[in-house]
């Protein structure tokens, strides 16, 4: 029995996209979240990341696969025993303006999953927990009867925050949570998140293609490559010495403030995603990386584990 | 004692743990706040009032009655003993009018407000359920599409015969089918918004997201086919009694009125430009007073 609080095993997720083609989003992805962790997501936008998060909390229904929750299937549950536990699972969406209803109060948007999972009694008393939930995410309770676009992006984000923590959830799936943000703003939500955890007692999900943000957030990595995980393991570690190709050449392209230390240009990747519609044989990352050789192209990298690191691939690198 | 402050107490912080918690806007904030923006569907709400209180209390603003015939004035033009002229039957344009209205406003209103609540709610479930729901209203819609409304009307008229309660029945039935479809493409896209995916994963109950993020999302949209279909259904209500088959004379109706009137349209104009006018204005008075009911109730507007 492993240890994790929330594990996806081997899970697939495929669209139809029209005539006889499927969109490959995720293939045969594995999953472990512990408790109490930031498990940090990482990887090119259309690379599955927000199919796998939505799958890992029931959102979205897996071609194949399973979802462990403390050792229960959660995709085996009928309707009626996953709402006994739905309870446990939120998300956080990443564009403030589209996840708050705009013809909802802030008080009536914070007392949905209060309303929900039938947490008070009374009017009165859920009026009380929802000023509390708004001052533990930083909105003065005098807003109480405004509506979202009175707000801010930093402060819709907020409420986004506390209608996601309201219902008491062990588990939340972040998805970019800050891409749609100022800088400004970013660095507090952030903390405000990092805060709410330690209090909480929650387990993150973190989906970013910002690599600043999820080494500054997480406490593990996982690194997706077209709709699979190449590497997974501690942030700094994989900051430091990243086994996987493709993580090497993310880390090396993110932008230097300091121009003599910036990279290469021929140090970059060039080329474009292939189509999830057909993914490569072999490897999925072979038609861009240097290091291939004929077996990339041919089987599909088993997962080499040593210590907390994973990595799908045939070279590794720093090892 | 001491006096009141004149301004409103607005600066006050409430905490958790506060004695007194704040409140929303009352019903009547929410009218002050239609009055101050938009003079315009104040106007309207009184033309409306006053349309409605004229229908009320007509028996006693006019010493004629809708039915009284006097030949020896047929077609008299507008003079102190008839305001409005006369018809050519010698009656009281004026109490024809104010009879007529009490007709006329019910079948503008009532068959609106039952075709847009009915097609509304067949919108949204049809579009939130989608599947065999869907296609089934869908198709009982189309159904309804397919027959051009007039002959439909007709037909639905024919078959039950006249009165009040038939013309309210078969102008709803005429009108839901638009306000379904209209609505239920509303519906699709809202149920795609982060807001309702959000409340999906939390657990929201099915009737609870129609009721709470797409219905009150749609009502823009209800309100405007609301007020459309208001001139629609006066005007239809005329054509089928002038086809015989809505309301008969000597009873009034101001879609009656301007159809017999047509026939006298040179020689006694008003027979017809008075009733016209009528329907004009208050058709315009119901499309100002939705427009403002539009902008008052939509949070991007208020308090800015």
């Amino acid at each position: 029995m492993s240890g994790f609080l929330l594990e996806g095993k081997d899970l697939t997720k495929e669209f139809p996209a029209g005539g006889n083609k499927t969109v490959h989003a995720v293939s045969n992805v594995s999953l472990g979240l512990n408790e109490g962790e930031t498990l940090g997501l990482v990887g090119e936008s259309g690379c599955g990341k927000s199919t796998l998060g939505r799958m890992m909390i029931r959102a979205l229904k897996p071609t194949s696969g399973e979802v462990f929750f403390r050792g229960r299937s959660l995709t085996a549950m009928s309707d009626r025993e996953f709402a006994a536990v739905r309870r446990r699972f939120q998300m956080i969406f990443q564009d403030p303006y589209a996840s708050l209803n705009p013809r909802m109060t802030v008080r009536s948007l914070i007392a949905e999953p209060l309303e929900t999972h039938r947490i008070c009694s009374g009017k009165k008393e859920t009026t009380e927990k929802v000023l509390e939930l708004m001052d533990a995410v930083g909105v003065p309770g005098d807003f109480l009867y405004r509506y979202p676009h009175q707000f801010s992006g930093g402060q819709r984000q907020r409420i986004g925050i506390a209608r996601a923590i309201a219902q008491s959830p062990e588990v939340i799936v972040c998805d970019e949570p800050v891409s749609a943000l100022d800088v400004s703003v970013r660095n507090q939500i952030l903390n405000l998140l990092s805060d709410l955890r330690k209090t909480r007692g929650l387990t993150y999900l973190f989906i970013s293609h910002d690599l600043s943000v999820v080494r500054h957030i997480s406490d593990r990595v996982c690194v997706m490559f077209l709709g699979k995980i190449c590497e997974s393991g501690p942030t700094e570690e994989i900051w430091s010495s990243p086994a996987h190709p493709y993580t090497s050449f993310l880390l090396r392209a993110v932008p230097k403030a300091d121009p003599k230390r910036r990279t290469d240009a021929s140090a970059l990747l060039t080329g474009e995603i292939p189509s999830p519609i057909d993914p490569p044989a072999g490897c999925r990352f072979h038609t861009r990386c240097p290091y291939a050789g004929k077996i990339c192209a041919q089987e599909e990298p088993p997962l080499r584990t040593w210590g907390e690191r994973t990595v799908a691939c045939h070279f590794p690198l720093n090892r | 004692m001491i006096k009141k402050r004149a301004f409103p107490e607005k600066e006050k912080v409430f905490r958790p743990g506060d004695e007194q918690l704040p409140e929303p806007d009352g019903f009547r904030t929410v009218l002050r706040r239609l009055a101050g923006e938009n003079k315009l569907a104040v106007v309207s709400a009184a033309v409306i009032l006053l349309f409605v209180l004229a229908a009320v209390l007509a028996p006693v603003l006019t010493p004629y009655t809708e039915k009284d015939m006097d030949l020896r004035h047929r077609l008299s033009p507008p003079s102190p003993e008839h305001l409005f002229g006369t018809d050519e039957g010698g009656r009281d344009i004026l109490t024809r009018m104010l009879f007529g209205s009490r007709v006329s406003l019910l079948i503008g209103v009532v068959p609106s407000l039952v075709s847009m609540l009915l097609g509304a709610a067949l919108g949204i479930v049809s579009g939130y359920a989608g599947g065999k729901t869907d296609a089934v209203i869908m198709r009982l819609a189309d159904l309804m599409l397919a027959f051009p409304s007039m002959l439909l009307a007709m037909v639905i008229m024919y078959t039950l015969g006249g009165g009040l309660m038939n013309i309210f029945l078969t102008l709803s039935l005429v009108n839901w089918a638009g306000v379904a479809r209209v609505v239920r493409s509303e519906t699709l896209r809202i149920i795609k918004t982060e807001y309702v995916e959000a409340a999906r994963i939390t657990g929201v109950a099915g009737i609870r997201i129609m009721l709470c993020h797409v219905l009150p999302n749609c009502i823009p949209t209800m309100l405007v086919l609301f007020t459309l279909n208001i001139p629609a259904s006066i005007l239809t209500e005329s054509s089928l009694s002038f086809l015989g088959l809505g309301i008969q004379p000597p009873d009034a109706s101001w879609g009656l009125m301007v159809n017999t009137g047509r026939q006298f349209l040179y020689s006694a104009p008003w027979l017809s430009l008075i009733p016209s006018a009528a329907i004009m204005a208050i058709v315009l008075a119901f499309n100002f007073l939705g427009d403002g009911l539009a902008d008052v109730l939509d949070p991007y507007r208020k308090n800015q």
